[in-house]
């Protein structure tokens, strides 16, 4: 806000100090006293560095302030309501982080023998069992970091099964509505890509997928609910077509918070699928990972599975790493650990009943929030939606407002915006998640401040185009960013 | 337990909002058959007290450091973290915040990684990082992808050095199986321990793309990079370095002293716990002329409508997200919270922490390594300087981990599995976390 920049007596940059413009020579917050001999000693000194020029030099309650100042920059689900499209910003219980630092699991080595990590060993076979319980599939592994390396794995399972009945094909069906990590991965895994468009309602018909199948088609990639928030309902009827030609059928389970207790994937023609244990099973988004994107498949798949396997016997838990027809590893060790155990947590709080109270309860929140809006905001499809509702900006459009302009009026309002500009296939999509952790009034709240936008946008369209006001910074501009890179701080050459 | 605060008022209020007579009503367009089918065979949900003693009786069923002596490397480290860093990562506006997708709300995330991108590369001497992936082996097998990317179809041939982490190779192998452009071959590691120049200079020629090595390798060995460097560079073959542990960069010569192409690597050891390997965070970093073909988020300098410095995730069109198919990379949520934690882990060593608790590092693993092989169990693997982990050789290995396990130590890890030329071998690390007392008593009990 060009009032508040006024009034503020610090130096333009002040509020963006880095590491490297703080401290004094000599600093540190680190000390450990021992007496130790030179390096040179024991390594010869050609393969040693002299120093790590420039690295930080702070006291460490300058360095805490620093840090938490910046905490204090971001929108976060514990100070803001984050209705992310397809993202699930649920609430992150505070239970599962403190499980998570029991010395049992975060002080545990990888390589020590499995005799003496039976309890984390048990922990993630009986986490495996119980995602593919949720689901109905047969077999799960834990292994993938996160939602894309599970795609990336589930290809690679379809590819390893297909060459091992004969080829393995050549392309993937994708919708158009598709995550953008759905072709990525497909590539990665040495296939082409085939897009198909979702029909008028807004989900595939078995008559496209049909167009699209033959016996170079590897797999159809679907999400379910779809990224319009709408159950792709002729799933059986596509399985059924891309089973027919040979095909398997791979869900992207971003969107299984719609779906736990409410409808199997396991039961709809999937082969395979990964989950996002950090959106549905509540693990703490990190401003970007750790995640964790477990696997889960069908008998036909199995064996092909990363290794190594955990085994339960008379004996305890054990890994097998001797599979023949396995993909081998995805990763190092066992995957984002200490995201399955709070995982783990989640699903031992919650029971049964309590994840599909999770889902019902999301579907009442996203529906409400439509049915509020839709006087307001176009919908993209008048259809049924389950656990988010996606808009467009028609209706502002004509006063030249756009979704990112209502985006970023909503952080005034103190709102974190809904997914913009996705799904591809909605013009000036706006995609909103409310989650069911969030409460009615929360949600109230955020409905009469888009309802206020709606109004900003025909009475004073400037306001609206000219937001954010009151963010610690305005509009960034993105295209300058682009155009010349500057990734890192480098000393200013007057000072070198 | 319950996350869902909707009291049985506010979902009637809510179901007449939307025109429906029940929750059931949201969801029967659901064919039947799903509908009825989906209950979820699971026990109920129970009390946070009994989620906190469920969860402690699996806890102590495992060995844990802080009950244990492990003498465990080989890819994930135990190292001290001081108190702060896990303040800050447990803050819930970087713990409970999304990708930064929304700048103007975002700049404490942007901030974070921007100055962990310059960490990063301050410790490894590189021009440009980006702002982490997944870990060191999805790290190793990128950097090869990247390689390909940069390298003209002529060359397609990856060299991968046999004492580059097993794991890290197995990842490689995985992700290269299904581009059948690509032929992976290894190369030996001579009798010093580190990789077989000789070998090397054979295997590389113009259809060569890039060459792999640890940095330390997995034996904990320094390999000799100017003469790797000098090779590749002679034969236009790319060289990729990858660092299990960089704290060793406190003292050693980075990566980019030696105009590597690309310098990748497990994070873990920069303020993340064990926790049995994961999550840690792969680091990725390269030269300035390489940094349109780097997988992953970049976050970039800029400055706001009013000429204020602020930050963004930069050179999108490289990633999945806009590019689809044609991506860089399919990376889209990563270890962020981990890369978090490396930078105040970073920044609260500092210059001079940094460089001392390497040197902590080196003086006990040296030390541990010298009364190890006096005694006449063991001898010395390989004569190649290493930094804090190492190998020994021994009979009856089986026999000393057992004597050793009966005295809560695990003295290393035996190298068998991984390499059957090595069948008496283990690999011992040895950090500032393995205190004199601690290595008198693996000593003690090697030796008896």
């Amino acid at each position: 806000m060009s009032e508040q920049s006024r009034t503020d007596p610090r130096p333009p940059n002040e509020s963006s100090r880095l590491l490297f413009e703080s401290g004094s020579r000599g600093r540190t917050a680190f000390s450990w006293p021992e007496k130790t001999p030179a390096v040179s000693d024991s390594i010869p000194q050609n393969y040693l560095r002299q120093d790590i020029s420039d690295f930080p030099e702070l006291g460490e309650l300058e360095l805490l302030r620093h840090f938490t100042r910046l905490s204090q920059c971001n929108y976060a689900i514990e100070s803001h309501f984050y209705p992310l499209g397809s993202c699930t910003m649920k609430y992150n219980p505070k239970i599962n982080e403190v499980v998570a630092r029991y010395p049992g699991f975060s002080l545990i080595h990888p390589l020590a023998p499995p005799a003496l990590n039976q309890g984390a060993l048990e922990l993630l076979y009986t986490l495996e069992r119980m995602l593919g319980e949720i689901c109905g599939m047969d077999d799960v592994s834990l292994q993938p970091s996160a939602g894309a390396q599970g795609e990336l794995t589930g290809l690679m399972l379809i590819r390893a099964y297909l060459s091992a009945h004969g080829k393995p094909r050549k392309k993937i069906i994708v919708p158009d509505t598709a995550h953008g990590t759905n072709p990525a991965s497909s590539t990665l895994c040495g296939y082409d890509v085939v897009q198909i468009s979702s029909n008028e309602q807004g989900v595939i018909a078995a008559a496209a997928v049909a167009d699209a199948m033959d016996d170079e088609v590897a797999a159809l990639m679907i999400t379910n609910p779809n990224t319009l928030g709408i159950f792709e309902k002729n799933i059986e009827a596509v399985a059924d077509v891309v089973h027919g030609k040979g095909g398997l059928v791979y869900l992207d389970g971003a969107n299984l918070n719609a779906l736990m207790g409410i409808a199997k994937p396991g039961h709809m023609g999937v082969d395979v699928l990964h989950m996002n244990l950090h959106k549905t099973f509540s693990t703490p988004h990190g401003g970007g990972g750790p995640g964790a994107g477990p696997v889960a498949v069908k008998t036909l798949l199995r064996d092909f599975l990363p290794t190594p396997r955990i085994v339960k016997t008379a004996n305890g838990y054990d890994l097998i790493e001797d599979m023949p027809a396995s993909i081998g590893r995805v990763r190092s060790f066992f995957g984002n650990f200490g995201v399955l155990v709070r995982a783990y947590a989640y699903i031992l709080s919650l029971g049964g009943d309590g994840l599909e109270e999770t889902s019902r309860m999301a579907l009442l929140n996203a529906n409400y929030i439509r049915s509020k809006l839709e006087r307001h905001y176009q919908l993209a499809y008048n259809e049924p939606c389950m656990h988010e509702c996606v808009f467009n900006d028609r209706n502002q459009h004509k006063y030249g407002v756009s979704t990112l302009d209502i985006a970023k009026r909503l952080l005034d309002y103190g709102f974190h915006p809904p997914t913009i500009y996705f799904p591809l296939v909605v013009s000036g999509a706006l995609m909103i998640e409310p989650t069911e952790t969030e409460t009615l009034q929360t949600l109230d709240q955020f409905i009469e401040a888009m309802i206020a936008i709606d109004r900003e946008s025909r009475e004073t369209p400037d306001l609206v185009k000219n937001a954010p006001h009151i963010t610690a910074v305005r509009r960034l501009d993105e295209a300058k960013a682009a155009r010349k890179p500057v990734l890192r701080w480098e000393r200013p050459e007057e000072e070198a | 337990m319950s996350y869902t605060p909707h009291t049985e008022g506010d979902k009637n209020q809510m179901l007449d909002a939307i025109g429906a007579r029940g929750i059931e009503d949201l969801f029967r367009h659901i064919p039947e058959k799903f509908r009825s089918t989906a209950k979820i065979d699971l026990p109920d949900g129970i009390s946070e007290l009994a989620v906190q003693q469920r969860l402690a009786a699996l806890a102590a069923k495992n060995a844990a450091a802080n009950d244990w002596e492990l003498y465990l490397g080989g890819g994930i480290y135990h190292h001290f973290i001081p108190s702060a860093v896990d303040a800050i990562i447990s803050r819930s506006e970087f713990s409970t915040s999304y990708t930064p997708y929304q700048p103007e709300v975002s700049q404490g995330t942007l901030q974070v990684l921007f100055e962990y991108q310059t960490l990063i590369c301050q410790l490894t001497g590189m021009e440009v990082s980006n702002a982490g992936v997944y870990d060191g082996a999805s790290a190793s097998a990128e950097a090869i992808l990247m390689s390909r990317r940069i390298q003209p179809p002529t060359r397609r041939r990856v060299l991968v050095s046999r004492a580059l982490h097993p794991q890290y190779r197995a990842v490689i192998a995985t992700y290269l199986r299904n581009l059948t452009d690509l032929t992976l071959e290894e190369i030996a590691f001579d009798g010093s321990g580190a990789t077989d120049l000789g070998h090397v200079k054979r295997q590389l020629n113009e259809r060569t793309m890039c060459m792999l090595v640890g940095y330390p390798n997995f034996f904990g060995v320094i390999e000799n990079l100017a003469p790797l460097h000098e090779l590749c560079e002679n034969a236009g073959a790319q060289l990729i370095t990858a660092t299990t542990e960089p704290l060793a960069f406190g003292v050693l010569k980075p990566p980019g002293a030696f105009s590597v192409d690309i310098a990748v690597g497990e994070g873990q050891s920069l303020g993340v716990p064990m926790a049995l390997g994961g999550p840690g965070f792969g680091f990725f970093a390269t030269q300035r002329k390489f940094m349109r073909n780097l997988p992953g988020r970049l976050v970039g300098e800029t400055v706001d409508s009013e000429g204020r410095r602020g930050y963004v995730l930069t050179l999108a069109t490289r990633e999945q997200h806009i590019r689809r198919e044609k991506a860089t990379s399919n990376i889209c949520t990563s270890q962020t919270l981990c890369t978090t934690a490396a930078t105040v882990y970073m920044a609260f060593l500092g210059r001079s922490g940094m460089r001392r608790l390497a040197e902590v590092n080196v003086a006990r693993a040296h030390e541990t390594y010298r009364r190890l092989i006096e005694g006449e169990k063991l001898e010395g693997c390989f004569p190649a300087p290493f930094f804090n982990e190492f190998v020994v050789r021994g009979k009856h290995l089986d026999e000393i981990m057992r004597l050793c396990s009966e005295r809560r130590i695990v003295p290393g890890i035996p190298l068998a599995k991984w390499y059957p030329e090595l069948p008496d071998c283990l690999l011992v690390c040895v950090t500032e976390m393995n205190d004199r007392e601690g290595i008198d008593r693996l000593v003690r009990a090697v030796s008896n």
